[in-house]
């Protein structure tokens, strides 16, 4: 086989993967951000704590009820997003009329307050979570092993990203929501019950949340903390992508997955840091990020 | 942050603010500074010089929030920098201590400039996200670089001689050295905030686009203030590291930079005293609760909800709307 740049190619690949598998984490988390932020003008700080969450409901489900993988990635997110709902109308609601920076503030202090629970219960050491038997196996591309599991991980957000960007872009409740963003007044003039559309758009944005953290259960250990750092850097790569578009933020999340990835390979001590040094660049060219409108 | 922050000011438009201190000001700060004279004698030192620490880091971070209305999710990063700089200082180089809180907390000042040219190209809670990010930076640095010993930071830290003649092993030399820095600071961002820059400040705060028709070079301003606060965070950091003979990466971890935002939040945003008080009863709460574990951090997650929730105004902010005077 051919080598690049002294590195064999089945080293490369694997980091690809890896890296591709990362992004898309980045890519359901940062777009769950975007949903979020676009209708309700919060940073949801909470969305690391909500992505541990789901997999904690996963994990829990099998444990304690027999409730495999499958019903999980259905029963997790939709659990999850009805905290999230009550949430909203218990605490996110009274802040509106506020500076967004309450938001942020109040977002942090559930997620404080979350972590801190499943910290105080399950400790900070990871608890396992076994795949089901339908993604264990891989197939062999020549030039890499490709695992079943990683696969359908990259899959299973390529599809809930599409998903996403098609109901918002192509549909009518979608044509709402966008509307909402501009103009609540008017929208709810027009008889669309706007606050509804509020909750359930923070329901949406925290299932996805849970989503993600159910696809990185069987991956990663399960743990209180996974969501803290993973969430800074999400934080960093909408920063980058500009949280305007729903778009963007998507193939910011893959993208950067890739390009951590790539780092891993060629300098692995810049690999934690490679997302950040990037958005300081794109902070000195293009302030707005690379697909946000400027503000 | 949009006007309701601004109780302070609210309610009797203060003209002569801008020419004299108020006389209630040099009241307070004259039982203070007697009080914290009197307080070793009475409060375990080490105590007093953590909570001390902590209300500087949480003043300077006040100046920057509560008058130049940028909230920095980030702080930890200038804190916890510092803090390593002055400890490598004064232990492989050999430093006197206040030579080694010099340079610690130069280099705080410095990573403000360079964080904060590019974060204040951004507003909001865009800034605060950038802010994060950097300072996320700077731990994964703290983690990685050979100086600052991994997770075992620096520790053992020789505390010195001051200037060569005052032993600061000796818990009464180091109490009244880290209260002399201490209200230096506290002195100085009164100074910062109560002098025309400050109030250009507030004005920038309250109605940028307006501050920006007046001619004023609006981002010099936020520069500016992002490194004084910078470099103060700096001093506050260095000079724990001193006192705990420290650094380790608690220090520059993200709840750390969480942790001051509280304070400040609990005690009263944009007021004087505010994040000293804020900074004292969270210190208090986690040396009687550090046997509960977690809990600490629920119980500061809690209060996060319910100061955003009820409060606030903080508990400085509460007192001051009830004497009708700016605190």
């Amino acid at each position: 086989m051919f080598e690049l740049i002294g590195i064999p190619p089945q080293a490369l690949f694997g980091q690809l993967l890896l890296g591709l598998i990362n992004g898309s984490f980045y890519a359901v988390l940062s777009l769950g951000l975007a949903v979020i932020f676009g209708l309700l003008n919060i940073i949801n700080f909470t969305h690391g704590a909500q992505y541990m969450l789901g997999a904690f409901v996963a994990w829990m489900l099998l444990n304690y009820l027999g409730i495999g993988y499958w019903w999980a990635l259905l029963l997790a997110p939709l659990t999850v997003g009805l905290l999230g709902v009550v949430m909203e109308r218990l605490f996110i609601r009274r802040l509106y009329h506020l500076d967004h920076l309450y938001g942020l503030l109040l977002t942090f202090g559930l997620a404080l307050i979350i972590t801190g629970i499943f910290k105080q219960q399950f400790g900070v050491s990871g608890l396992p979570y076994s795949a089901p038997a339908l993604l264990s196996g891989g197939y062999n591309l020549g030039f890499m092993y490709l695992p079943v599991s990683r696969a359908w991980v990259i899959l299973a957000s390529a599809i809930v990203c599409f998903g996403t960007w098609f109901v918002i872009e192509k549909t009518r409740l979608g044509a709402y929501l966008r509307a909402a963003t501009e103009n609540p007044t008017l929208v709810g003039a027009f008889g669309i019950n706007v606050p509804l559309l509020i909750t359930a758009t923070y329901g949406f944005g925290v299932a996805l949340a849970a989503f993600a953290g159910v696809l990185a259960a069987p991956i990663y250990s399960v743990n209180p903390i996974m969501g803290e750092n993973l969430i800074i850097v999400v934080f960093a790569v909408v920063v980058i992508g500009g949280m305007g578009s729903i778009l963007g933020s998507i193939i910011t999340g893959f993208g950067l997955g890739l390009v951590e990835g790539l780092t891993r390979v060629f300098y692995p001590e810049g690999s934690a840091v490679v997302v950040f040094v990037i958005m300081a660049i794109v902070l000195l060219v293009k302030p707005a990020g690379l697909f946000g409108r400027e503000i | 942050m949009a006007g309701n922050s601004d109780v302070v000011a609210a309610p009797v438009p203060n003209l002569r603010e801008p020419i004299g201190i108020p006389r209630h000001h040099i009241v307070l700060f004259s039982l203070l500074l007697a009080g914290l004279v009197v307080a070793p004698f009475v409060l375990y030192p080490v105590f007093l010089m953590k909570v001390l620490c902590f209300a500087l880091f949480a003043a300077a971070f006040n100046l920057l929030l509560g008058y130049g209305g940028l909230l920095s999710f980030g702080h930890a990063a200038y804190f916890g920098m510092a803090s390593y700089v002055s400890a490598h200082a004064a232990k492989i180089w050999g430093l006197t201590p206040e030579l080694a809180i010099l340079s610690g907390t130069l280099v705080a000042a410095v990573l403000g400039l360079v964080f904060g040219a590019l974060a204040i190209r951004r507003q909001g809670i865009y800034f605060a996200m950038v802010t994060l990010a950097f300072a996320q930076m700077v731990y994964f640095f703290s983690l990685q670089a050979p100086f600052t010993g991994g997770e075992d930071g620096i520790q053992a830290v020789p505390r010195g001689h001051l200037f060569g003649l005052f032993d600061l092993s000796r818990p009464e030399p180091l109490y009244f050295f880290v209260l002399a820095i201490f209200f230096a600071g506290i002195l100085l961002i009164y100074r910062i905030i109560h002098s025309p820059f400050g109030q250009v400040l507030k004005a920038i705060r309250q109605n940028e686009a307006r501050a920006v028709s007046l001619g004023y070079h609006v981002n010099r301003y936020k520069l500016t203030v992002f490194v004084l606060s910078a470099a103060l965070s700096g001093l506050a950091g260095a000079t724990k590291a001193i006192v705990f003979q420290l650094a380790s990466l608690t220090d520059v971890y993200w709840a750390m930079s969480g942790e001051v935002v509280l304070m400040t939040l609990l005690g009263g945003m944009g007021t004087v005293f505010g994040p000293l008080v804020g900074a004292a009863v969270i210190v208090t709460m986690q040396n009687y609760l550090a046997s509960f574990g977690d809990w600490v951090t629920i119980i500061q997650g809690a209060i996060f909800v319910i100061a955003v929730l009820l409060f606030r105004e903080g508990i400085v902010g509460v007192i001051a709307k009830w004497t009708k005077k700016p605190l």
